[in-house]
């Protein structure tokens, strides 16, 4: 499984394009035919897909017989009733047809028709009008910092940062927890740990496991993605054909260089084809997060959160004879972690809101929604309280943990309760 | 000189009190027998040893020095429960356990396989624990216990689990270990082994020091004036003032008789007397069992 892995999220990555591929390779031929007029002849432009053969003379009746034999994938049928009546036109075929042609037929028809529509007025150099009114519209947001400087941000990029850095925080602390507690369940159950506290002391065995835990972990993860990484460049350079990625990535270095100097940079964009100036602008953006911040905020708030619930998950397994017994103590530890994850997916719509606020100053919470909140911008002295609040939480955790953990662990056949964990807490060494 | 000494412990579970002033002295080179019912606070006090777990009041010294944390490498300890890491390879794990007792990789290596070869368990080097046998897996754990030369060694109901034959070899590894210097607190329920190995014992029941001794003083002591007596030959002899007979038997042509002395008379009398009806083989006091004494002991508690 730990091989598998990679190649699994390789061919996860690599099958869709592949089969994508397979599709657009297919050409499909499709017969236009029109009742008694040539109102639409040539308005359904051939696609790389698709090509249309306008036919005249011809009944859909008797071409419905036929049109397989005669290689067509289907009849576009089209009455000069459209202008007026919208569902005056249909497909024929044997197959569902693709999504994409279906819009491809629709756009250029209606495009068409409001063409013609709008001929009716009698309007001067129409066809120049209409090109000269052909637009794309993107929205830019510019943040201003403390300094007055205006940056070009994107609201996209920061709501995909905050939703990968609240998940990855909401999976790594949830199964590294989770496994910290199965290995102490083992430990106890297969009467190892007797053994061991003998020789250590029961708060190092502990937080050795917390800590062995997340680093084989990381370790995992690291191999994961670099093995994904390398068989995705593999399969791309050999299977798939060179594509626009090339041009983009030849693009790429000139704008990294405008990145700091963001009116230069608008400019030069301004010269490029529509699609590589969005691309570069989301570039630019990107590049406008404040990347230093949330890598130390990522990592610390991994740290702590980590170790956060991953001495409440070592108390658990501790107090418990095995895995099934765990249910009860588990639901008041997964709440606040659902909570916080819920609370963070709904940051990227508010992040202003008092509830992200408060949620991102709960040690409970805060590791997540924190990691939510950062790419909207965060006051300085929020982040510093929030992780001051933190820190003082964890250690009183891990303190607590370690008591409940000493008692646990010897302890065995007895039914646990929460009361019973609290009067551990009172035990002397 | 003792080498472990524990003086007044006592230690407390919420409102149950596991031990309750509670000394022991252990001498060195000595196999000492911590006995007592379950539930009597033996794995309490082991465990307080052992550093496991503290003790609320009381002191605790090793070689007449204070027990340190660092000592653990001075003590070796066998639990009840036995346990070693199911999916790990037995060698691997015999030489993480001799690691974290403070040996080198190498050492811990040589000793190991002298060990394992000695106890002919070699083969199960490459094993993994799932695969063994309980009474392999026992050896294995036996090993690991003794491999870093503790001082003192703690084993909690070694023979569990063995066969004969395996209770033999180990425990002449005991004895063997005691010859090499080793101080041995051994804590069972067998009594057969206890009189067989033991010194001195300790008997603990509800938290208290009961009964405290040299096993072959504490049997005189319960002795309480009695005596076996064979004859040669089918022998009848009646009771009178100064002995009451207990039980007679005659088997393989020998009479087999407990007998019982009412005061502090002494032997050469009652003998002479005795003589007269027939030819004595043997007259022996008639030591209890520590297996008897056990349990009179605790039944008179209750």
């Amino acid at each position: 499984m730990t091989i598998l892995a990679p190649v699994l999220m390789a061919a996860i990555i690599i099958v869709p394009t592949l089969i994508m591929m397979n599709q657009s390779g297919d050409l499909k031929k499709i017969a236009v035919i029109e009742d008694n007029s040539d109102l639409f002849k040539g308005v359904v432009k051939n696609t790389k897909d698709a090509e249309f053969v306008y036919l005249e003379n011809t009944k859909v009746e008797d071409l419905k017989k036929t049109f397989e034999k005669a290689g067509y994938y289907g009849i576009l049928y089209i009455s000069p009733e459209l202008v007026n009546t919208p569902n005056a036109v249909y497909i024929i075929s044997k197959k569902q047809p693709p999504i994409g042609l279906l819009q491809h037929i629709e756009g250029s028809l209606k495009k068409e028709i409001e063409r013609q529509k709008l001929l009716a007025y009698k309007i001067d150099n129409l066809d120049d009008i209409m090109k000269n009114i052909e637009t794309n519209v993107t929205i830019q947001t510019k943040k201003l910092d403390e300094s007055g400087v205006e940056k070009g941000t994107s609201t996209g990029i920061a709501m995909a940062l905050a939703y990968i850095l609240g998940f990855l925080m909401y999976m790594l602390v949830f199964i590294f927890g989770a496994q910290v507690m199965r290995g102490v369940i083992e430990e106890k159950t297969s009467r190892v740990v007797e053994v061991i506290i003998s020789s250590v002391k029961p708060i190092q065995l502990m937080m050795g496991k917390i800590i062995g835990i997340a680093l084989v972990g990381l370790t995992q993860f690291m191999i994961w993605i670099f093995l994904t990484v390398g068989i995705v460049t593999v399969l791309k350079t050999t299977i798939l054909p060179k594509s626009g990625i090339t041009e983009i990535s030849q693009s790429m270095p000139q704008n990294l260089m405008s990145g700091n100097q963001q009116v230069t940079g608008t400019t030069q964009t301004a010269q490029m084809s529509p699609q590589l100036a969005e691309f570069s602008q989301m570039f630019d953006n990107a590049m406008n997060q404040p990347w230093g911040l949330i890598i130390i905020c990522f990592i610390f708030y991994f740290i702590t959160g980590y170790l956060l619930y991953a001495s409440v998950f070592a108390a658990i397994g501790s107090a418990v004879d095995n895995e099934t017994e765990t249910q009860q103590f588990m639901l008041p530890v997964t709440i606040p972690i659902i909570l916080a994850l819920m609370v963070a997916m709904g940051t990227m719509q508010n992040p202003e809101s008092s509830l992200s606020f408060w949620c991102s100053m709960i040690p409970l919470t805060s590791p997540i929604v924190m990691m939510a909140r950062i790419p909207f911008g965060v006051p300085g002295w929020q982040i510093v309280i929030s992780m001051l609040l933190m820190v003082v939480t964890f250690g009183a955790f891990v303190w607590m943990a370690a008591k409940v953990y000493r008692t646990g662990i010897l302890m065995y056949g007895k039914k646990t309760s929460w009361k019973e964990m609290w009067k551990w807490l009172r035990y002397s060494g | 000189m003792a080498l472990f000494e524990a003086k007044n412990v006592t230690k407390q579970y919420g409102n149950q009190l596991a031990l309750d002033n509670v000394s022991i002295s252990v001498p060195e080179q000595c196999i000492y027998g911590l006995l007592g019912p379950n539930g009597a606070g033996k794995t309490t006090l082991i465990r307080i040893i052992n550093q496991i777990t503290g003790p609320d009041t009381g002191e605790l010294f090793l070689n007449g020095k204070k027990l340190m944390p660092s000592d653990v490498q001075f003590i070796g300890y066998l639990p009840e429960e036995r346990g070693l890491y199911k999916k790990m390879k037995v060698g691997e794990q015999a030489l993480y356990f001799a690691q974290l007792k403070g040996l080198s990789k190498a050492e811990a290596m040589k000793r190991l396989k002298y060990w394992f070869t000695k106890l002919d368990i070699i083969d199960w080097w490459g094993k993994k624990v799932e695969e063994l046998s309980k009474g392999m897996a026992q050896k294995v754990q036996f090993v690991t216990t003794v491999l870093h030369e503790p001082k003192l060694l703690i084993f909690d109901e070694p023979f569990t689990g063995f066969d004969p034959l395996n209770t033999k070899i180990v425990k002449n590894e005991i004895l063997f270990l005691r010859e090499r210097g080793a101080t041995i607190i051994f804590s069972t329920h067998n009594m057969e082994s206890v009189e067989e190995l033991c010194d001195n014992i300790t008997l603990i029941d509800k938290a208290k020091t009961i009964l405290e001794g040299s096993v072959n003083e504490i049997r005189s002591k319960w002795a309480a004036n009695e005596y076996d007596l064979v004859f040669d030959g089918d022998v009848k002899i009646e009771g009178n003032g100064h002995y009451n007979i207990l039980k007679q038997q005659t088997e393989n042509n020998k009479s087999i008789i407990r007998l019982k002395t009412t005061s502090n008379i002494n032997t050469n009398d009652i003998l002479q007397t005795l003589m007269i009806s027939g030819n004595i083989i043997s007259f022996n006091p008639a030591l209890p069992s520590m297996n008897e004494i056990f349990i009179r002991v605790i039944e008179a508690r209750n």
